[in-house]
């Protein structure tokens, strides 16, 4: 099937003035390689603060002032300049947002999913979206600060299929739920992807991440370091690079064995491989080599130089 | 990196723009004290001299040059404006911190008395106490110092209440650390930016309401060479065509206060973190 | 509805007891002051050429022998019978000299604050809008210029360009001098409003344009306009729907509590363009010494500060649907 959302080497940069004098530039996302199929669950997992939201900012065209990106994205086969970004977002490629906050708190939802358009179809298109997710006529005329967090959660969700939306992102749709109302919310993800949708689900939750997704990127300070199948993290052998060895033993049923250091701050490195202070297997070369590609490995694709080895634990 | 030497260059000007902001305003003070008496010698050969015939800004009906009757009022209104500016900064910072520190009946009995100034338009407030203290330099001085304080006061309150509740604060305190090391180690660090940028802010404030309220005739008395006298008398020649006479006093109190107002503005935004992505 | 009515009457009182507290301090201030009412108004020369009788009747006439408390006790006395004395320099009811005066100003205030609040909500949510970009930059110089200049020199200026250089407008007075008060025409009225007008206008806006501006660019950098761009919602919709809804409430709240500023510059302004109305008189009332006048405009001006800043609270629980439904709901 053809991919509906092709990355290839993306960067994001920030210019920032430290202490209000001194000026630089830190790329947040490094050389991101990615695709999305149609009817496809893609999840991208990182720590928070590994610059994993601007992915979907910048998939929309909605980078900050102080930023720019570098890299190609491809929508539907074509280039996706910030002007057709423009022109299909909140159309074809539509954003879930994490919560309540997403919201105008003087705006009534019914008000905020029409846009202003005062079309009779426009309010028949969005309360029959709410009525998808359980939500009456009320929903509409209540402010954001009157729903409950999983009613925030779903019409969230409905502001998504008032169209119908080809790709849509999902920036951590469930923290702060308990365990079956976030199943309930990643099954309404698998339901649009069914109905033909790519879904690029962004969440820190590697264990949340399998239940529903086909593909998993794993994402480590501002690089993607490997692209696998849901499959492969049946089997830790099966997985390439260090570090999703490392989160993959550090899942409940794993062992619960803690990833030891910390990820680094995005351009405090220059050079060389982002894991390799944390990693028992870098070498001199590992920490020198320029920037490591990403390669195809076995079925899946990896960002290390000696891919299957094992991080100290 | 790339951009070293456009950083650089940023930290040079914004430094350089500091030091020469100081440098004028203390030059123009002191060139106002030396020229105290050039500014009241009066020349009747030369009266009502445009700028030109009658040196940089012209002469008044007196002869009196308006150069150095400019420079000795814009250096009494610095002056003026330092000494009320630090007077009322104590005072914001002793009720704000006294608020925030001796109990719920003193924060209300301190906030009614903010509401209280600031309920009486300002103007109105300097004038009343300038009254009470016979009006002319002590008046103006009193009316300042007094009337300016509430709105740096509630700043301080609401910073000082912050910290005390702040994390790392109450873990210190549990951690045994005595209370004068908790107010000289977290406390006044966290405290004198706030104070120091909110000082230099209320110059611009101090200086233009000293020269309101000389020029309604309730603060320095006619003799001094101040701005709002100066201002004052020139109305009378206004339809004459004496445009000079109130043109540059009042250009150059308007640059002088500029000046603090940016001085103030740029120490702060060097100072607050949350313009690192400016 | 029950609990913001206690929120209300709550504030009333306190409201009350400031007003209080404002007739207190400024009758303490007025008899703490050294200055010789008698001396200011009659003169040292003719003092010193009256009889002891006749000292003795004008130092009765303005209070000088009766003891502070007592004095203050009766004008309270009297505020609660609705007099505030009178006036010593217009030897007329202070309440009847007030309401002339604030009559002549309130249109004047009144159309300052509106058009200011207007003006610097629009160019603040622009700046906000442009941040960084030259509209930006351009406001930011005007409210940093604005604020830097004393108000009424600004008038000086304007009445040098305007009334002296161009002779547009007249020279002082909202009443042409030799004509009788009725005879003077509404035109005549504007025409002498019109700079005094100008001046507090433009001082006005830099203090709300400025808060606007701090605000909107908080609103721009929220979550939920990032989620309407995400939505494909335009700038424009984005700056109108959500920028304008969100900036509207602050803004207003700040103009209501803004009022003491607005009359601290009418008195500015009135002086130097002889306008007659209250800050004039305050100004009059404060020269001359003259205790239950400028008691009474001190205690009226506070009154209506307070009232704007009530009128603030109020409002913003009765737009703000937090507080609106929230309050509801208990």
């Amino acid at each position: 099937m053809e991919p509906i959302l092709e990355i290839e080497h993306m960067s994001v940069y920030f210019t920032q003035y430290e202490r209000g004098i001194r000026r630089r530039v830190l790329p947040v996302i490094r050389d991101l390689t990615l695709s999305v199929e149609a009817g496809q669950i893609v999840a991208v997992v990182g720590a928070s603060g590994s610059g994993k939201s601007l992915l979907a900012h910048g998939i929309l065209g909605i980078l900050p002032y102080n930023s720019h990106m570098e890299g190609e994205i491809r929508y539907a086969g074509e280039p996706l300049p910030r002007e057709r970004s423009a022109e299909l977002r909140g159309k074809e490629i539509v954003l879930i947002p994490q919560g309540v906050n997403y919201l105008d708190p003087l705006m009534k939802v019914g008000a905020q999913l029409r846009k202003g358009s005062r079309d009779e179809k426009v309010r028949e298109r969005t309360s029959r979206a709410l009525r998808r997710y359980g939500l009456s006529e009320e929903t509409e005329e209540m402010y954001p600060f009157e729903l409950s967090g999983g009613m925030a959660r779903r019409v969230l969700i409905a502001s998504a299929v008032t169209g119908i939306p080809r790709l849509i992102i999902a920036d951590e749709p469930t923290p702060g739920l308990d365990v079956r109302a976030a199943k309930r919310i990643l099954g309404h993800f698998r339901e649009l992807a069914d109905e033909g949708a790519g879904i690029l689900f962004i969440t820190h939750d590697l264990e949340q991440a399998l239940t529903v997704a086909d593909q998993v990127a794993v994402f480590y300070a501002g690089e993607t370091i490997e692209v696998a199948s849901a499959a492969d993290f049946s089997d830790v052998e099966n997985l390439r690079h260090p570090f999703t060895r490392a989160i993959w033993r550090a899942m409940p049923e794993h062992g619960f064995h803690p990833v030891s250091g910390t990820q680094p701050y995005p351009g405090s490195r220059e050079t060389g491989c982002s894991f390799a202070g944390q990693c028992s297997a870098s070498t001199e070369t590992c920490r020198e080599t320029d920037l490591i590609p990403l390669r195809e490995c076995c079925g899946g694709m990896v960002r290390c130089l000696h891919p299957g080895k094992e991080a100290s634990l | 990196m790339k951009h070293d030497r456009k950083e650089k260059n940023r930290r040079k000007s914004t430094i350089l723009f500091l030091a020469a902001a100081v440098l004028i305003l203390a030059a123009v003070t002191a060139a106002g004290i030396i020229l105290e008496g050039t500014a009241t010698e009066t020349d009747f050969s030369r009266t009502n001299l445009a700028p030109g015939t009658g040196g940089l800004f012209g002469t008044d009906w007196m002869g009196r040059d308006m150069f150095a009757r400019t420079l000795a009022g814009l250096s009494l209104s610095i002056r003026i404006g330092i000494l009320t500016a630090a007077v009322s900064a104590v005072i914001a910072l002793l009720a704000g911190t006294a608020a925030a520190t001796l109990g719920r009946r003193a924060d209300a009995v301190i906030s009614w008395c903010i509401d209280l100034v600031m309920g009486i338009p300002h103007i109105l407030l300097v004038m009343l106490i300038s009254i009470a203290c016979g009006r002319g330099f002590a008046g103006v001085v009193a009316g300042v110092a007094l009337s300016h304080w509430p709105s740096l006061a509630r700043v301080i309150r609401g910073e000082v209440i912050q910290l005390r509740q702040a994390p790392y604060i109450l873990v210190a305190e549990k951690l045994g650390v005595s209370k004068f090391q908790n107010v000289r180690r977290h406390m006044i660090p966290h405290l004198l930016p706030q104070f120091l940028t909110g000082l230099i802010l209320l110059f611009p404030h101090a200086i233009l309401h000293e020269a309101s309220v000389t020029f309604l005739g309730f603060g320095l008395s006619s003799e001094q060479p101040a701005i709002g006298v100066i201002l004052s008398e020139s109305m009378q020649y206004l339809t004459t065509g004496r445009w000079w006479l109130a043109l540059f006093p009042g250009l150059a109190l308007v640059l002088a206060v500029i000046l603090f107002a940016v001085l103030g503005e740029r120490l702060r935004q060097l100072m607050d973190p949350s313009s690192v992505h400016e | 509805m029950k609990h913001r009515l206690q929120f209300a009457g709550k504030k009333l009182i306190r409201m009350a007891l400031l007003l209080l507290g404002v007739s207190i301090v400024t009758f303490l201030l007025m008899c703490a002051s050294p200055l010789d009412p008698l001396q200011t108004n009659v003169g040292q020369v003719a003092l010193g050429s009256m009889s002891p009788e006749q000292v003795a009747r004008l130092e009765a006439y303005w209070g000088v022998d009766t003891p502070p408390v007592q004095r203050y006790l009766g004008w309270l006395g009297g505020v609660l019978h609705g007099d505030m004395g009178t006036s010593l320099l217009y030897r007329q009811p202070v309440l009847t000299v007030i309401g002339q005066r604030l009559a002549n100003s309130v249109f004047l205030l009144l159309a300052v604050w509106v058009f200011s609040g207007i003006l610097g909500l629009v160019l603040g949510v622009a700046a906000g809008a442009f941040r960084g970009k030259w509209p930006d930059r351009l406001i930011r110089g005007y409210c940093l210029l604005i604020s830097s200049t004393p108000t009424f020199w600004l008038a000086i200026l304007l009445l040098l360009i305007f009334s002296v250089w161009l002779g547009w407008f007249p020279i002082g007075l909202s009443v042409p001098a030799g004509v009788a008060a009725d005879a003077v025409t509404f035109v005549d009225r504007i025409r002498h409003a019109v700079l005094p007008a100008l001046t507090l206008s433009i001082t006005g806006v830099a203090n709300i344009a400025l808060h606007t501006r701090e605000k909107m660019i908080d609103v721009l950098e929220s979550d939920y306009v990032l989620f309407a761009r995400a939505r494909g919602e335009s700038e424009t919709s984005v700056i109108l729907r959500h920028g304008l809804r969100n900036v509207s409430l602050p803004a207003i709240t700040l103009q209501f509590a803004s009022v003491s500023e607005i009359i601290g510059g009418s008195v500015l302004v009135e002086q130097v363009f002889s306008y007659p109305g209250l800050g004039q008189v305050a100004v009059t009332a404060g020269l001359g010494s003259d205790l239950p006048l400028l008691l009474g405009i001190t205690v009226i001006t506070s009154a209506i500060v307070f009232a704007g800043n009530l009128i603030a609270d109020l409002l913003y629980g009765a737009a703000d649907p937090r507080i609106r439904r929230g309050a509801a709901r208990e």
